[in-house]
């Protein structure tokens, strides 16, 4: 069940899953465990590619091990709207480095933003420095992550 | 423990992981050789968990993605694990974070449109357990996504 005219069968769906987990595996190796030929699967991949099924890839990282032991979750409202441009906002706080995400919502908040620090006094200087300097930034709401979960979703 | 090969060849990695190999040793300045040993090290040692692709989901007809900002009743006392399992019997739910903070716990929804939307959220999140106030962002869009860390 799929909209945009895109027909997936239970293979493409595995083939989904199985990329999403390892974004490298290889057409010989996917076809192998879903019983194709590699020629038969790189086809199927390819597919799938420009269907644009995939928006990128990322590394999954363990960040306490790269000395980043905090992500908070920020969301902001804007307090002059109209004064200050969006695009002038969404330019000035996808510069800063440890803004992993910035999402444009509809709301409590205007933007919701994902940040990676080393502690928590670095993540106070991040807030205080970079963020609540930003142009036309109003109420910001700060979440520390506990825990986080990806799950597959609906494939 | 990482030394500054390591952190070139990660902060290069998460600029660009689709790229390949000897692309990706030549960007770090170091041999394909280095290259393979050192990322495979970092994977034995976890700090590399893996390379995920990253769907998009309106590709797949889910054109609608919500924030759904939970409280919950935390009187009742395995009120997040039995929300948290919950959610995860909810296959639109593509992430689950907890907080310490003004909510409790964070989910991740896509759905096809707003019809569907609006059935998932009275029969299937609505109903999980433990919810003492819920609050929605619909996501309008995705201004910056890499998920990089300054390394």
């Amino acid at each position: 069940m799929t909209g945009a005219g895109l027909a997936l069968d239970e293979i493409d769906r595995g083939l989904i899953r199985a990329l999403a987990e390892d974004a490298q595996a290889s057409a010989g190796a996917l076809g192998r465990r879903f019983g194709l030929s590699q020629p038969a699967c790189w086809r199927r991949i390819q597919r799938l590619r420009e269907a644009g099924v995939f928006r990128g890839a990322r590394l999954d990282l363990d960040l306490g091990r790269l000395g980043f032991g905090v992500t908070v979750f920020l969301g902001i409202k804007l307090a002059t709207k109209g004064r200050v441009s969006l695009e002038d906002f969404e330019r000035a706080v996808s510069a800063i480095p440890e803004v992993q995400l910035v999402e444009h919502v509809l709301g409590a908040f205007d933007y919701r933003l994902r940040v990676a620090a080393r502690d928590l006094p670095d993540f106070e200087r991040v807030l205080r420095r970079r963020i609540m300097t930003l142009p036309g930034v109003g109420n910001v709401e700060a979440n520390v992550v506990l825990s986080e979960e990806r799950r597959p979703g609906p494939i | 423990m990482l030394d500054d090969t390591d952190r070139r060849i990660l902060r290069q990695y998460q600029a660009a992981p689709g790229v390949a190999s000897a692309e990706l040793a030549e960007r770090a300045g170091v041999t394909p050789s280095t290259l393979a040993r050192r990322l495979a090290a970092m994977r034995a040692e976890g700090v590399l968990r893996g390379v995920r692709g990253v769907i998009h989901w309106p590709a797949l007809g889910y054109e609608l993605e919500v924030s759904l900002r939970v409280t919950l009743d935390k009187t009742a006392p395995r009120a997040f694990d039995e929300f948290i399992a919950g959610a995860r019997g909810v296959p639109e739910v593509i992430e689950i974070q907890t907080f310490l903070g003004t909510v409790d716990v964070r989910l991740a929804v896509v759905a096809r449109d707003l019809g569907h939307y609006q059935t998932l959220y009275r029969e299937k999140l609505l109903t999980l357990p433990h919810i003492a106030d819920i609050e929605a962002l619909m996501h309008v869009a995705l201004v910056k996504h890499d998920e990089t860390v300054p390394l």
